[in-house]
């Protein structure tokens, strides 16, 4: 550089000689070829566009169904239960284990082959790396989860076919209601699967090439699922991301439970914004010169376990504030009116199936009666305790009918109503048609109640 | 600015916590010269060629690449390429395709000829499509340099090059190491392998402890007034060595150390002494079948300069 330049041309002589940084769209399809050149990878795209389909299939088509799982009494019914039993899965195993092989390894992976400094020589920006890897994860990982929610829904439309589909209070859903629902409950569940891709970065740039960063996903969502199974109270077990693969079930209820699913999702997402800011500022903090830096130092565990720990008593703190849930949610009200809607609507069905005359669930006037076992144990909270016996009135008939139910009512506010009797309404699985044997939508049926007091009517 | 010089470094200090691994260090290298590293491990090798590549900075002094200041980490200008420890390279891709990806990361058409020029330069074009898992070290250090080479270098920066080559690899790395030099690339290659530093190498810097204890070209060294150890292969040993013990300025060496058989001996000397005992063999009538240095001179200077730096600490 000569005297005689002026200070804008050194500067423009400069912007020459000096390294030009690679842009983040040119860096991420850079990951993206890496990702995808890995034959586990391969195969968990292949996996879950082909597995799903095959699955639902073969389960529609057996006898026996899988009853305890949300919408499972229904792919005999209804090709859009496929899909939802396939979410229910997906919610506790499949996606937790997805984001740990796509996430919990893309930091980890060039600890393990050594590669950071030709990627870093070559980048030259450690942001725009992060960025980059965090950008190729999460289109991998939303490959794999439309994969699961395409495949799922083709195998159960393939096999049952495009039938209207019974919610969660046993109102029938049109199929092309049911599909905008069944769309919905998958994108819900992307909020908990980027909280927990979030955790697998934190993980990866946390532990290094420890498989303990490999596994914070799967381990965090064992944890979380276990808590959802606990007696706590309903404003922890929102305040956590994992809420968020149980809450779509409000989407099929009426009216709507929107609130515990907004709630779940925003939780959800804030946990995914948290996370992946710390694993970015641990990230673009680290020392890359230095060959034994393995990431795993107790300042760096510290660091990325301490803020979430504290978004979860934050969260806990707003639901418990917003909603006053601080008990189970679940109380003999909320028990009572579910039962009765859905037995109202399902007794609709029924009367269909019977070719009776049409009833309404207005004129049919359903209530329940539910109690806990004995008169000393409070009619509240979960439990396979519960005995409702619900009333109801026909059009004409001066005589009420009664049936009884036994219900088994989990902490997440889901419930199984078992029929009791009479054997004419609830007592048998099946009912007798015109048309021939068919089966009894009385005698089992699954449904909600709603844990927080916050639904949005809609 | 000189543009024929590619480093440019004066005082350069890098610590990390209370561990100096560069101490006040002055480095000039020009364009078209291959420049070796030499020092014993922790004297702070990899530390400068992390500083070149723009993996670190410096705590304090100034470095020069290319004729721009290097101030910030990631911060080197276009035109410094090469590896530090070992070239890594992704096992799940071909070679073809690892060069392709890191093209495509720097704005080249991955399908350009230039792919396949370099990889028939490092000779790796029969095994251009296999996966690069099963790769001998040998193989990806050719595939580092091939990578390396992609980027068109002005500054070739590498560590260890030959490590894991066989003869003929080694010396098909060191034609395209020249070959690169004679078109003006300036090599900064560190090593432990003397003979290969004393192949390529028209300059090359001692190290120990982070400092500099020798830096300029490698007859020099050869030059300095430096005792060197020499095998002398007499027709009668037994006189030859009455005649190198009776002669001044000659120490005969009876190391274990230094391997030898019975027929060889040992001698300790400066150059004009061990004139002079040749003189005195010949005039004997001894005649003389090999006279060698045991160690090349730049082993030798290494040792000597590291071990009178280690004394003196």
């Amino acid at each position: 550089m000569t005297a005689t330049l002026t200070p804008s041309r050194e500067q423009e002589q400069e912007q020459v000689t000096r390294g030009r940084r690679v842009p983040v769209t040119r860096a991420c399809r850079f990951e993206l070829v890496k990702l995808v050149s890995q034959w586990r990878i391969r195969l968990l795209v292949l996996a879950c566009w082909i597995v799903p389909a095959l699955f639902v299939a073969g389960v529609s088509g057996q006898a026996t169904l899988p009853v305890d799982t949300l919408f499972g009494r229904w792919m005999h019914a209804s090709g859009w239960a496929g899909p939802l039993v396939m979410l229910g899965f997906a919610g506790t195993w499949t996606l937790p284990l997805l984001t740990s092989i796509v996430a919990g390894d893309v930091f980890a992976s060039e600890d393990r082959l050594g590669t950071w400094r030709q990627l870093l020589v070559a980048v030259r920006s450690p942001r725009r790396i992060f960025v980059a890897k965090a950008a190729a994860s999460l289109t991998v990982l939303l490959l794999l989860v439309a994969g699961l929610a395409v495949s799922s829904t083709v195998g159960g439309l393939l096999a049952v076919g495009d039938q209207p589909l019974v919610g969660l209070d046993g109102h029938l859903l049109a199929p092309s209601d049911a599909a905008v629902q069944v769309l919905l409950s998958w994108i819900c569940a992307l909020a908990p699967t980027l909280a927990l891709a979030a955790l697998g970065f934190l993980g990866s740039v946390t532990l290094g090439r420890s498989p303990m960063g490999l596994l914070v996903p799967v381990l965090v969502s064992l944890a979380m699922a276990v808590a959802q199974m606990l007696p706590l109270p309903a404003a922890v077990r929102v305040a956590l991301p994992s809420y968020a693969f149980i809450s779509w079930n409000g989407l099929f209820t009426g009216p709507q439970q929107l609130g515990p699913l907004l709630i779940g999702v925003v939780v959800s997402l804030v946990w995914a914004v948290v996370a992946t800011a710390l694993a970015y500022v641990l990230f673009v903090r680290r020392e890359f010169t230095n060959p034994t830096h393995d990431g795993s130092g107790r300042r760096a565990i510290t660091v990325g376990v301490l803020p979430l720990i504290g978004v979860a008593a934050v969260s806990f703190a707003v639901v418990a504030a917003t909603t006053s849930a601080t008990s189970s949610g679940i109380d003999q009200d909320k028990v009572q009116r579910s039962v009765a809607t859905a037995f109202a609507h399902l007794y609709r069905m029924q009367t269909g199936q019977l070719h009776r005359p049409g009833v309404t669930e207005a004129q049919l006037k359903a209530t329940a009666a539910c109690s806990k076992g004995s008169t000393s144990v409070a009619a509240q909270g979960p439990g396979n305790d519960w005995r409702c016996v619900v009333t109801w009135h026909l059009p004409g008939v001066e005589a009420t009918g009664q049936a009884i139910y036994q219900l088994d009512v989990t902490p997440d506010g889901r419930f199984m109503a078992d029929g009791d009797g009479p054997k004419e309404v609830n007592g048998y699985f099946l009912v007798r048609t015109p048309e021939g044997d068919a089966p009894n939508p009385l005698w089992q049926f699954d449904g909600n109640v709603e844990l927080l007091d916050t639904t949005l009517k809609g | 600015m000189d543009t024929h010089i590619a480093i440019r470094a004066r005082g350069v200090t890098k610590c990390f916590g209370d561990v100096v691994a560069l101490d006040g260090m002055d480095l000039d290298v020009t364009q078209g010269q291959i420049h070796g590293l030499v020092g014993p491990n922790g004297a702070g090798k990899t530390t400068l060629l992390g500083l070149l590549l723009g993996l670190a900075v410096a705590d304090s002094g100034r470095l020069e690449v290319l004729g721009t200041p290097v101030g910030r980490a990631l911060d080197a200008p276009d035109g410094v390429a090469g590896f530090v420890d070992s070239p890594a390279l992704y096992p799940s891709l071909t070679p073809r395709q690892n060069l392709a990806a890191l093209a495509a990361l720097r704005g080249h058409d991955a399908r350009t000829a230039e792919v396949d020029d370099v990889l028939a330069e490092v000779g790796l074009t029969g095994v251009a499509d296999d996966r690069t898992r099963g790769f001998s070290l040998g193989m990806r250090q050719r595939l580092g340099l091939a990578a390396a080479l992609l980027t068109k270098p002005r500054l070739l920066v590498l560590d260890e090059p030959s490590n894991g080559l066989d003869p003929a690899g080694k010396k098909h790395v060191h034609g395209v190491l020249n070959r690169l030099a004679a078109d003006g690339t300036a090599v900064v290659l560190s090593s432990h392998n003397m003979d290969d530093l004393e192949a390529l190498c028209s300059e090359v810097t001692i190290l120990a402890t982070g400092r500099v204890v020798f830096s300029g070209p490698l007859s020099k060294l050869a030059t300095d007034d430096r005792e060197l150890d020499y095998r002398l292969l007499a027709s009668d040993p037994q006189a030859a060595r009455g005649l190198a013990v009776d002669t001044a300025r000659i120490q005969v060496v009876d190391d274990a150390d230094v391997r030898h058989d019975a027929q060889t001996l040992v001698v300790r000397a400066q150059v004009p002494a061990l004139d002079e005992l040749v003189a005195e063999l010949v005039h004997a009538g001894i005649a003389v079948r090999e006279l060698a240095p045991v160690a090349s001179p730049l082993e030798a200077a290494f040792l000597a300069l590291t071990e009178q730096q280690e004394a003196g600490r």
